[in-house]
């Protein structure tokens, strides 16, 4: 985080809530006071293909693209998205990643190969890779669509302001937009943090 | 509804460029607005339809939406048109006129280039426009400007009675970013049309007079040029480089050299050169950096300056600070290495059809049939090119497919010689521009099968109304326009008018064979809605009883994201030849049951999962 400036990447494939995740944190960085831009390719994405999204905030940011080698998190919602985008984190950068494969369809006419253990060549990079099954969770705690939460929670500790405030931003726009759901995101956040905690080995 | 909308005077928000269009379009007291939808540029309408205050409609197509406008600035009201890039090409043959002809009412058009080319089939600078049309040319190069630069485009072109564009690119359009929203509603009665035949009627005689009038605004616009203060520097005393730019590559010129002088241009077309003249006095070299073609550099070249830009920065693609790292800093005397990391090695993954996508069908019988040319279209069915249908042939422009198809035919070569000439469009393209030429090949006596898949949305763009959905922009009802009854209309005989369920892929494959055999002009028109909209109904999805799949495969040609590769098994047959078999599942938080893929397996073993819940049973399981 150079010149008081965070770099962040959440990447994933259409439809996963990639751009939602995006949103939260670039508007709690908002409420913080910092400067934000966040950016990414829309379009054909909800069409099962990549979405990357940038956020970045500081005292003032110009530009809303983040460069290669430039990005302090990277937040994979697939497993082989997250090696993917690898080149974009900085050496000293953190990964967070579910370990989520979602093979597209040039893999099942056997024209590509899904990489057999994405996780383990994010480890290989020498970059601190925290990965777990997101999906595992949000099904345990009953709803597949928890992923995004639960992923947020993960990163809540890596942040440059307190996990709590993330949270409190999370939950108050369900509290205002869908109360139902608010109590089980904030468990879900919860859950979250906990499995972010743990770092995967190279 | 969007919490901006209700936003107090002098209070900030994360707004994207197009939101903060549609604010200053409300707080500059638009009156009514109108577009057809295109990336990057479909939001402005969908958030200027939140403001009550303004009327607002989702046009044909984008030369209907500037004539729209026009007519609104002629009866004295504030209008706005929004379109992406080539939106403006079609609509150029309405505001080529009336450029020369004027306006009353303030007339604003936003258009929004896709530069990086995310979501079109061309790059394209409309920056040229200006130019051709003699109007003034803004550019914002955040959502604060987009939103300051909205406003002052009214109040210019209120003054000089000119259209004004509004150029957005897509890191404008899509980033969101703090605005300060400044205040409230200022309303612009409209004073009503006033009649002036001279004025208002382009007849040569009354045309003629207009243009010395065109040159004498375009000369006083100069001179406003010189003096806007949205074109500024930002000085410094590193004179080294000074960096003449626009847009929101000044953004990426800060971020990369933040010690550099700039002169930003906001007003940039007609362009401030006594202003540039002033700045490269300043600086030892001047570069441009604009995005994308060489426009500002030519008109700076032509006025006499030296300047660098195109012969070291790319001529396409945005010019983010990873492109001009490298290009600039030899210039500066500063060796730069690129900095060597790992390439990624991972597979491609392009945008690919949904599950239970109505598209799905039509490809499965198109890749199927052999001996067609499959003249393609622009919206969600252009994937049909990609795997594993690979079953669309070309793709130009909107409504290109039925007149290149009748080209097509009429143009055939000897290795045409004993093939069928299918044009495959969408029901919002169709209406947009494909009519016109549905009835030139009926016309002309052609012979071309039309495959007209009615999802009822305009589906790339995120499932907007159209003439054909039977609701407008607003989500009221209007009258939904009958295709086979608008294909009879245009001559196409009634017994070559098919209607199909594309889900049905016996049908839909016996109808598309049947129909490309015909001597004459046809049209399939399938009915099933977009499976991203509300008109989609879901069923109980499938799976695979895995001990019944032979591996065939079929299932997989289909090409629905919900069926991946369970395991491949290579086998000996009894003739010794080796085959691959491909053993097959299905994803059931994806599935939606469209059930489709039950009409591929031989061995009946895909079936419904038990377990009724709230969904229902498709009817055809």
């Amino acid at each position: 985080m150079l010149d008081g400036i965070t770099n962040i990447l959440v990447v994933g494939i259409g439809g996963q809530g990639v751009m939602t995740a995006a949103e939260m944190l670039a508007r709690t960085a908002l409420n913080q006071g910092y400067d934000v831009k966040k950016t990414e390719v829309a379009g054909m994405a909800q069409r099962g293909g990549v979405v990357s999204s940038h956020v970045r905030f500081g005292p003032r940011i110009y530009s809303p693209q983040i460069d290669p080698g430039e990005a302090d998190l990277l937040i994979g919602f697939e497993a082989a998205e997250a090696l993917r985008w690898l080149p974009y984190l900085r050496p000293t950068g953190v990964a967070m990643v579910n370990t989520l494969r979602l093979a597209p369809p040039v893999v099942s006419v056997g024209l590509y190969d899904y990489p057999a253990d994405p996780i383990g060549e994010l480890a290989q990079a020498g970059i601190e890779v925290h990965a777990f099954d997101a999906g595992a969770i949000a099904t345990e705690l009953g709803n597949a669509k928890l992923v995004n939460t639960i992923m947020l929670g993960a990163i809540s500790d890596y942040l440059p302001f307190s996990a709590a405030v993330l949270r409190d931003c999370i939950i108050e726009g369900f509290r205002a937009y869908k109360p139902k759901l608010a109590e089980i995101n904030a468990q879900a956040f919860d859950t979250g943090r906990e499995a972010g905690h743990v770092q995967t080995s190279s | 509804m969007n919490a901006v909308v209700h936003a107090k005077a002098e209070s900030r928000h994360l707004l994207s460029g197009n939101e903060a269009v549609a604010r200053a379009a409300w707080e500059a007291g638009v009156r009514v607005a109108a577009a057809y939808p295109g990336t990057p540029a479909t939001e402005i309408l969908e958030n200027i339809a939140l403001y009550p205050d303004i009327y607002s409609e989702w046009s044909v197509n984008e030369k209907v939406a500037v004539e729209v406008a026009i007519g609104a600035a002629l009866a004295g009201s504030r209008a706005l048109a929004a379109m992406k890039h080539v939106g403006m090409n079609v609509a150029s043959d309405a505001f080529m006129t009336q450029s020369l002809a004027g306006v009353v009412g303030g007339l604003v058009i936003v258009v929004a280039d896709d530069v990086g080319l995310s979501s079109s089939q061309n790059e394209q600078d409309s920056r040229y426009w200006g130019r051709f049309g003699h109007m003034p040319v803004l550019e914002p190069a955040d959502s604060q400007e987009a939103y300051e630069m909205v406003k002052q485009a009214f109040a210019l072109s209120e003054q000089y009675e000119v259209p004004v564009i509004v150029r957005m690119t897509t890191r404008v359009c899509h980033v969101k970013a703090m605005v300060t929203v400044a205040g409230q509603r200022t309303e612009h009665a409209a004073a009503g049309f006033q009649k002036n035949p001279q004025r208002w009627v382009m007849t040569p005689a009354n045309a003629k007079p207009r243009l010395p009038v065109m040159h004498q605004r375009e000369r006083q616009l100069q001179a406003m040029s010189e003096a806007s203060d949205l074109n500024f520097s930002v000085t410094s005393s590193d004179r080294r480089i000074g960096f003449v730019t626009a847009g929101p590559a000044f953004m990426h010129v800060r971020e990369t050299f933040p010690n550099a002088p700039v002169l930003k241009l906001g007003f940039s077309c007609p362009p401030p050169l006594e202003k540039i003249r002033a700045f490269a006095g300043q600086v030892d070299t001047l570069v441009v950096v604009e995005e994308t073609e060489p426009l500002l550099e030519t008109e700076i070249r032509a006025a006499g300056l030296e300047v660098r830009g195109k012969d070291i920065l790319p001529r396409w693609g945005e010019l983010a600070p990873s492109v001009l790292r490298p290009a600039i800093k030899p210039l500066l005397g500063e060796p730069y290495q690129v900095p060597t990391r790992p390439q990624s090695t991972v597979f491609p993954r392009p945008p690919t059809m949904c599950a239970s996508c109505p598209h799905l069908g039509p490809y499965f019988a198109l890749s199927h049939i052999r001996n067609l040319n499959i003249v393609g279209d622009i919206g969600c069915y252009t994937l049909g090119a990609g795997h594993p249908w690979n079953a669309l042939d070309t793709c130009t422009c909107m409504g290109a497919s039925l007149s290149m198809a009748h080209g097509m035919d009429k143009g055939r070569g000897a290795s045409d010689e004993k093939k069928s000439i299918v044009a495959v469009i969408g029901d919002s393209t169709f209406l947009h521009m494909g009519m016109q030429g549905l009835l030139n090949m009926i016309y002309n006596r052609g012979n071309v099968t039309v495959l007209l898949l009615d999802n009822r949305s305009v589906g790339m763009t995120g499932g907007q109304e159209n003439p054909g959905t039977g609701q407008n922009l607003h989500g009221l009802p209007t009258p939904r326009v009958d295709f086979a009854k608008l294909a009879e209309a245009l001559g196409v005989r009634p017994e070559r008018i098919r209607m199909v369920d594309p889900y049905e892929l016996p049908t839909m494959v016996k109808l598309v064979r049947e129909e490309t055999k015909m001597n004459e002009p046809s049209i399939i028109i399938t009915n099933r809605p977009c499976s991203l909209t509300d008109r989609f109904e879901r069923f109980r999805p499938y799976e695979v009883i895995d001990d019944q799949c032979t591996g065939c495969g079929n299932c997989i040609d289909l090409g629905c994201p919900a069926i991946s590769v369970s395991r491949r098994e290579t086998v000996t047959a009894k003739s010794g030849k080796s085959k691959e078999l491909v053993f097959a599942r299905i994803d059931a938080n994806t599935c939606t049951g469209c059930h489709m893929c039950v009409e591929t397996c031989a061995p009946e073993a895909i079936v419904q999962q038990p377990q009724a819940n709230t969904i229902r049973i498709h009817p055809h399981a």
